[in-house]
């Protein structure tokens, strides 16, 4: 429904359901909190940002279907690839029979730890150092987002606080002996 | 069968009975602090306010709800009729649904799960989803501008609740809002100064008091309240993203905001105020159920929340 629905705000819309179900599943595999971060991360503060662009822009959408189907080839190459990944993921057992206890076997108990625990002990002992570096990419994205939209225009005035505090009557104002009948 | 019957079937049913009694408690209790919004603003301005319906006017909010319900709804012919009923669904629905976690008193909660700040935190930060499709699904200029201005109102001021959720997990330890009380009840400043009767300083509002100014200004802004009514601002945008809406949908709209209000009101209470503990711990105070506690700092809350607007008002006009 996300790209079939012919308005792009109601695409949007579906998406959203879209992460909605996702949690869902999350909270249905016991993963409550990464469930609550996927609604308050991207339903909450991503697709908000989304709608806002996809309502303003007003995008003819049928004028942008013109040229679909020269895609096709490439799509049909990324849905078998998706497809054989997702048949390998599901025969799992029959190619190779060892690989489902590994993918159990570090999840703790439900029983003995919460969710959040799990995570956190996880997170800061075994993969701190990726941690740490996802946290450096972030920081640079977020530097070079503000490089990229700050510029200076020569043109635009900009208060400064500190030059308008440091004025003084001597250099803010001119004292002028006006002699009358004349004028400046 | 039985067996299903009792392992599945009856904790629904009993969960059941336990949501239809928080709603109309709940419903009832936004009825009666409708009302005293609207006394304690008239008494700001040396009003009467509502007196007309019902001794002092007690029935007002009763009145008004016969009277939206009794009008004939209007749905713009340009509109997407679908979202445009759907958007006050959504506020309603949302705002009630955050309620299940709460915990009243101790005890008495209809999900006491292990990440419910979590959940209230999601689920009042979907809330923007009502207004943004309100105003957009009304195919109108105004409603459309304004969903915009409030809706990012929402969203920034959704950053600094986090934050301040945060401090507040960060001294407790747990995200289980039971849990959060309890942390209030067990450890704090009265037991540091050997008064452990004294628990109303053991709260998290004297230790966080920045955080709970910060929280209590956030709630304002998320709630749409005065002086952060940027999404009903009257002078300029009519009456902001529900100008299309009249009659039902209308009310559901007014009433999401005010359960989200008393929403806010109980979140500060938990989180600030020791939720249903008595203030002392002593005789006379311990005897009073933990409900009558929880109501009475909501309510008082709900007032601070109230006086808001007047108190902006009267600085506005002094400075």
């Amino acid at each position: 429904m996300v790209i079939a629905s012919r308005n792009p705000v109601h695409s949007v819309l579906f998406l959203i359901l879209c992460f909605f179900n996702a949690a869902g599943l999350f909270v249905l595999i016991g993963a409550e909190y990464l469930a609550m971060l996927l609604v308050v991360v991207y339903v909450g503060a991503v697709m908000v940002l989304f709608l806002f662009v996809v309502m303003m822009l007003d995008v003819d959408f049928a004028e942008m279907r013109q040229g679909f189907l020269q895609y096709l080839p490439i799509g049909a190459l990324i849905g078998v690839i998706l497809l054989v990944e997702l048949l390998m993921v599901v025969s799992g057992w029959y190619i190779a029979p060892g690989m489902l206890g590994e993918g159990s076997a570090p999840t703790p108990p439900v029983e003995q730890t919460q969710n959040i625990a799990a995570i956190g002990e996880l997170l800061y002992t075994r993969y701190i150092y990726w941690f740490q570096v996802a946290g450096l990419v972030l920081l640079v994205a977020m530097i070079g987002a503000i490089v990229l939209t700050l510029r200076h225009k020569p043109g635009v005035r900009r208060q400064n606080i500190s030059e308008q505090v440091a004025r003084r009557p001597e250099t803010a104002i001119e004292v002028v002996k006006v002699e009358s009948g004349k004028g400046l | 069968m039985e067996a299903f019957f009792w392992d599945y079937g009856w904790p629904l049913i009993i969960m059941l009975f336990q949501s239809v009694l928080l709603m109309v408690v709940l419903l009832l209790i936004v009825a009666y602090i409708l009302y005293a919004d609207r006394k304690i603003w008239a008494a700001v301005q040396i009003r009467r306010g509502p007196n007309v319906v019902g001794p002092w006017g007690l029935l007002q909010s009763f009145a008004d709800l016969l009277k939206f319900v009794l009008k004939e709804p209007m749905i713009p012919s340009g509109s997407d009729k679908f979202l445009f009923l759907f958007a006050p669904l959504i506020t309603v629905v949302l705002s009630l649904a955050a309620w299940a976690v709460i915990p009243v008193a101790q005890g008495w909660v209809i999900a006491d799960i292990n990440v419910g700040i979590l959940y209230v935190f999601a689920i009042s930060s979907l809330g923007v989803y009502g207004v943004i499709i309100g105003g957009w699904a009304s195919n109108s200029k105004y409603p459309f501008l304004s969903a915009l201005r409030s809706a990012a109102q929402m969203v920034s001021y959704e950053v600094s609740i986090g934050f301040v959720i945060v401090t507040v997990l960060l001294c407790v330890g747990s995200l289980n809002l039971s849990e959060i009380v309890y942390a209030q009840q067990a450890r704090g400043l009265a037991h540091v100064l050997g008064v452990p009767w004294l628990s109303i300083l053991n709260w998290y509002w004297l230790p966080l008091f920045p955080m709970f100014v910060v929280f209590f200004v956030s709630a304002l802004a998320e709630t749409n309240r005065p002086p952060f009514d940027l999404a009903e601002a009257e002078s300029e945008l009519v009456a902001g993203f529900m100008v299309e809406y009249g009659s039902t949908p209308y009310m559901m709209f007014m009433l999401g905001e005010y359960v989200a209000i008393s929403l806010m009101c109980g979140l500060m209470t938990i989180l600030f105020m020791g939720g249903w503990l008595p203030p002392l711990d002593i005789a006379p105070f311990t005897w009073v159920p933990g409900i009558v506690w929880f109501l009475l700092k909501c309510l008082l809350v709900f007032f601070f929340i109230s006086m808001a607007k007047a108190w902006y008002l009267v600085t506005a006009m002094t400075s």
